[in-house]
């Protein structure tokens, strides 16, 4: 049991992290795309807002019967995983790069900076906080609907829970369940110890 | 003879049919001061961002340094103008160092010297280079942003600043204080200047020439002393406000 509840986790991790980097690869560019970009940005967020609604056990099931990305296995419950993981991440970064204050960019512009020197030296890096904070909720959230994955074949701390649900053994179901929640709660608090580092600290030291 | 650092001819300036900017045409020679004075939606920001390259006029044009805005790169103009604006716009991840040497580094300065030309701009503008140079501007109060920010503005020695209401937020003792070393800087370094405010104290203060802005047309020109002697209605309202017992 153990050995399994190891593995398992470590499978559940490789899930999160594929998931996750994958989401980001997307999700990054395309908020630095969509940026310049106003109806197109309305257009792909009602897109993954409406992704976000489908239940994952519903997704999961839709995804099986396609060809190339569906069927059972890891490579469906990632694909599903990344259409929920993207939102955030998308949101987020959209949500920090629009966010810079308006003086701020128009200095920027003003001083003589080119759009893509606003974008690398001003706009990313104060985004860098916001950034953080989708790929945190999105690590969290994603660890949770992972355990789903099991469902469809993915592996990983769901195989637990639904085993344990089947048997009607509550001992079994916390074994997927508990490395889970730690798990949520670690990355929780690891990404959001980053997030404050990467923060320009708030606190005012100005001398009168 | 070579012609007026900035000339203006014509300018208009519209969104949607509402012109905001009627038929502007004014000149700015080298050290001289040009004050836009006018209320608030005269037209005077939109003005300065129109030389800036910030806005695209409808029509009329625009010369600096004896070459048209059409000609002109904007990215290239823009760093040839030093630009202030009312909250500094300071780059709030950056230290005071790195916000000032902006536009050097843009320009691909050697580092010391940009390093230098930090210390000797921050001592320009009446701060301590040591003490300031590795703060970040949320550790500095609205009088020292400003003087930051009008030091980032003559980083690369630009021959025009552009000044939009740089000392409209500041508390008076603090906006006297500023209004007096940027008359004593201007004198040091002789920058062209075009300064927006609706300040009439502060437009007679700094002026050489104040163009009094209405509705988006040229309402006055002239010198500070003739300025106070003006007679249309505008000019006279601006002017009642000093009147003040």
């Amino acid at each position: 049991m153990k050995t399994e509840i190891l593995s398992l986790s470590l499978e559940h991790l490789q899930l999160v992290a594929i998931t996750i980097a994958v989401a980001a690869a997307i999700g990054l560019p395309g908020a630095v795309l969509l940026a310049r970009r106003a109806a197109a940005r309305r257009w792909v967020l009602g897109l993954a807002n409406v992704a976000q609604t489908i239940p994952s056990l519903a997704l999961f099931g839709f995804l099986l019967p396609i060809p190339l990305i569906g069927g059972i296995g890891k490579q469906t419950a990632i694909v599903a995983l990344c259409l929920y993981a993207l939102l955030p991440i998308l949101r987020n970064t959209l949500v920090g790069i629009l966010g810079v204050d308006p003086a701020v960019r128009e200095s920027a512009v003003a001083m003589g900076m080119t759009p893509r020197q606003i974008l690398w030296q001003v706009e990313m890096p104060l985004a860098v906080p916001s950034i953080v904070a989708g790929l945190r909720i999105a690590t969290v959230a994603t660890i949770g609907t992972a355990t789903i994955a099991a469902a469809i074949g993915g592996g990983g701390l769901g195989v637990f829970i639904f085993r344990g649900i089947s048997m009607v053994d509550t001992p079994t179901v916390l074994a997927g369940a508990v490395p889970a929640a730690v798990m949520a709660l670690l990355a929780d608090e690891g990404l959001e110890w980053i997030e404050r580092r990467l923060s320009p600290p708030q606190e005012s030291q100005a001398p009168a | 003879m070579p012609g007026p650092l900035l000339e203006i001819r014509n300018l208009s300036y519209s969104i949607g049919g509402r012109p905001i900017l009627r038929e502007v045409s004014l000149s700015v020679d080298e050290g001289e001061t040009v004050v836009l004075l006018g209320r608030s939606g005269s037209g005077k920001t939109t003005l300065l961002k129109a030389v800036n390259g910030l806005v695209h006029p409808t029509s009329g044009e625009i010369w600096f340094e004896g070459k048209s805005s059409s000609e002109w790169d904007p990215i290239r103009l823009r760093r040839r103008m030093g630009y202030v604006i009312q909250d500094a716009g300071l780059f709030p991840h950056w230290t005071v160092a790195a916000n000032i040497g902006l536009v050097p580094r843009l320009e691909n300065w050697a580092a010391d010297r940009v390093d230098e030309r930090i210390s000797t701009l921050l001592s320009t503008v009446g701060l301590d280079a040591a003490e300031f140079r590795a703060r970040y501007p949320r550790q500095l109060s609205g009088g020292q942003k400003q003087r930051v920010g009008i030091a980032r503005a003559l980083a690369a020695d630009p021959p025009l600043l552009l000044l939009d209401e740089p000392f409209a937020a500041l508390d008076p003792i603090t906006r006297f204080d500023l209004q007096r070393q940027f008359l004593a800087l201007r004198r040091s370094v002789r920058k062209a200047a075009l300064f927006v405010t609706h300040d009439v104290r502060e437009a007679l203060m700094m002026a050489s020439r104040i163009v009094l802005l209405k509705d988006g047309a040229v309402d006055t020109e002239a010198a500070p002393r003739e300025f106070r002697a003006a007679q249309t209605a505008e000019a006279k309202a601006f002017l009642a406000g000093l009147e003040t017992p």
